[in-house]
């Protein structure tokens, strides 16, 4: 029988089988940044181990590090300084490569990682950050972890790992104008529930998929943790590999012919079997935004805020009242009727130079409604560079946003800048859990165009009607 | 690292679902490059009245006396959901929390629980509720005990529940082993692979 995607690089990487379902699995790469990398390079060291392959090791400030002009070390965050300094001194000190502050190269690691051509197709590739997962655009096998497990494969080239089942996600047919990878994973989740990729490694296929960009696909991956999933992936094609061809890390001259052969071996063969299947009709699938706490919480943007009553059972009714007492709406009301507060164009789901172009086309020649606060932050500094280059940023202050240095910034909130109490924000990154992005603050995800277009109607908007 | 053998303890039920690491210990609560500290954090949103602040609020479970001491937590599916911040776990066991009891957790969550001494356990939501339900009338009266050798949930009636755990991570759990150094024995094997491995996919170490 044949082979998944999935099962090909597992098997690769395996050193060992131990107990029950559990590998050791051989860690090509390591990526760390300065929230949660920190304290893993900290307690290695104090614990006297050394990280074993510091050339496979790399870090980036992110998290903490402030969006605004002018940065430095210091960080609205408290104690952000020292989350800064202990990692450069950390990294420094164990020879691995950090893209700093002030790095023509930093950015948001899931940004960066591909970007850079770190994460390559076939290689396994875990972070202490959940959003790993959005490196399986490239048709890695990318994951994300704890602290402990960091250190683990820090110390050791390995980690432990449980094997996943496998889910093939076929999106079929094509989508429709103004709707893209980040309505497609909201759609997914709506309909089949934040727990539905639950246990398994998924590989997304079908001729949607096959027709997206690679910064498209990552958008559409980074959201497989949102589904519960170990990871997600898509099978490398011409599109990943013309991707990496001439990035900093990537393969060269004959050991790019050498990659090359192998990684047109990355695919699923046609009679492998998967533990699970799920289809979806593109043609479906709209604009997405969420109107509750959860990511499953999304409708079509035309739809309206549903009951409590409606829903399948008595837990999940109670976490709709819930959802919509946090977010101040009420059962029936149209999205489109929604005002709001602010709008954010980032994050490592949906701020790479694509989604600046796509998001600017919206803007061009229109103006940020009165009262809402705009804010695009671009994933790296090679994202912003490139924006520049082409004179996005214009676009982008003419209309009425900020646009800031690259990183995380209030994707989500440790305590420095937040978009306030009750402010309701539309924004283009993953999570709207409860105070998520400031205390009390609510969260609308929606893909960037969305995003532009409600920045302009001062309200939840359908971004076809403004596609002319 | 601490071991997880028997415990038996207050059990406080949070029977909502989607329980995500923000909630558990919110970002602005991770003040230092530390793994301590954290424990007046947890649930630090629904725990105190202000962002930031300390005045508990009263209605939050952990808050009620008749909770007082609780080492057990319930609640509902997909619990430790979001962030991979082993923070959240860091805080729950420094609060005092030994086990969560769930219909499901987050994944990366539930691996950070097993290298810190956390038992999570995967029961049914019925039988969630049911233990909540049986602890309800006097919580300090009607602990849970908890048994990971036997891998028994056992209610104060005297109901026991089975519940499913990987060998290898009970065994973790059972003698408070250091993964890093159970792998470290195998030193050997991992380089040998390793030698072959780069042989075999040599671009990854060197790209040209
Ligand atoms: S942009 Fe947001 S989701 Fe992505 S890595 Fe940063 S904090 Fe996490």
């Amino acid at each position: 029988m044949g082979k998944t995607l999935f099962e090909k690089i597992w098997t690769d990487h395996q050193v060992a089988e131990l107990e029950g379902d559990t590998c050791l699995l051989y860690i090509d790469r390591v990526f760390l940044h300065e929230r949660t990398g920190s304290i893993a390079l900290q307690s290695l060291e104090a614990a006297g181990r050394k990280v074993r392959n510091p050339q496979q090791v790399f870090c980036t400030m992110d998290h903490i590090v402030d969006t605004l002009p002018g940065r430095s070390d210091r960080t609205r965050v408290p104690g952000g300084e020292a989350f800064i300094q202990t990692t450069r001194s950390a990294s420094h000190s164990a020879g691995i490569k950090l893209f700093d502050i002030g790095d023509p190269g930093q950015g948001i690691v899931h940004v960066i990682s591909p970007e850079q051509g770190i994460v390559q197709p076939g290689c396994t590739l875990v972070c202490p950050d959940s959003h790993t997962c959005s490196q399986g655009a490239l048709g890695a096998l990318a994951w994300g972890i704890g602290s402990s497990e960091a250190e683990h494969a820090l110390a050791t080239g390995t980690l432990r790992v449980n094997r996943p089942r496998t889910l093939r996600v076929d999106f079929e047919g094509r989508l429709p104008p103004g709707v893209g990878a980040k309505d497609m994973i909201l759609h997914l989740i709506a309909a089949h529930s934040t727990a539905g990729g639950a246990g398994f490694a998924i590989e997304f296929a079908g001729a949607a998929v096959r027709e997206l960009e690679i910064e498209a696909r990552l958008t559409l991956c980074n959201m497989a943790v949102e589904f519960s999933a170990f990871t997600g992936l898509v099978a490398p094609d011409r599109k990943a590999f013309d991707y990496l061809r001439g990035r900093p890390y990537a393969p060269r001259g004959r050991a790019w012919e050498q990659a090359l052969a192998y990684w047109r071996t990355l695919r699923s063969d046609d009679d492998a079997r998967f533990d699970r299947i799920i289809r979806i009709d593109c043609a479906a699938i709209a604009p997405t935004v969420s109107w509750g706490t959860s990511p499953q919480q999304a409708s079509a943007v035309s739809a309206q805020v549903p009951s409590p009553a409606a829903a399948a059972d008595a837990a999940a009714a109670k976490s709709i009242e819930r959802a919509l007492a946090y977010m101040g709406l009420e059962p029936g009301r149209r999205l489109t009727d929604i005002p709001i507060d602010a709008a954010f164009i980032g994050s490592c789901t949906n701020s790479r130079l694509s989604d600046l172009r796509a998001a600017a086309r919206v803007l061009r020649g229109r103006r940020v409604a009165a009262g809402v606060k705009a804010i695009c932050v671009p994933g790296s500094s090679q994202v912003k560079a490139a924006a520049e280059a082409e004179g996005l940023d214009r676009v982008f202050i003419e209309a009425g946003f900020e646009w800031r240095e690259s990183g995380c910034s209030m994707c989500f909130y440790a305590g420095g800048e937040s978009f306030g109490r009750r402010q309701r924000v539309i924004s283009s990154t993953n999570r709207n859990f409860e105070s998520r992005q400031g205390p009390e603050t609510r969260t609308h995800l929606a893909s960037p165009v969305t995003v532009a277009a409600s920045a302009v109607a001062g309200r939840i908007a359908d971004v076809r009607e403004f596609l002319r | 690292m601490k071991k997880f053998t028997t415990h038996r303890g207050v059990a406080a039920p949070l029977l909502r679902i989607n329980i995500d690491t923000d909630a558990i210990i919110p970002s602005r609560e991770m003040k230092r490059v530390s793994k301590h500290g954290l424990g007046e954090g947890l649930f630090a949103g629904w725990r105190y009245t202000e962002p930031g602040g300390r005045r508990p609020r009263p209605e939050f479970v952990l808050n009620q006396p008749a909770y007082n001491g609780a080492s057990i937590l319930l609640s509902g599916s997909n619990f430790g959901c979001g962030s991979s911040r082993e923070h959240a776990v860091w805080a729950l066991v420094e609060y005092g929390i030994r086990a969560v009891i769930a219909s499901g957790f987050g994944a990366i969550f539930y691996g950070n629980c097993i290298r810190n001494g956390l038992l999570p356990v995967v029961l049914p939501d019925a039988v969630v509720r049911q233990l909540a339900a049986a602890v309800a009338a006097d919580p300090q009266a009607c602990p849970l005990t908890i048994d990971l050798q036997q891998k028994t949930v056992v209610a104060p009636g005297g109901g026991a529940f089975s519940f499913a755990i990987e060998p290898a991570l009970q065994e973790i759990l059972l003698q408070g082993l250091d993964p890093i150094d159970i792998t470290q024995k195998m030193q050997r094997r991992i380089a040998s692979f390793e030698t072959t491995y780069r042989r075999r996919r040599p671009w990854l170490f060197e790209p040209g």
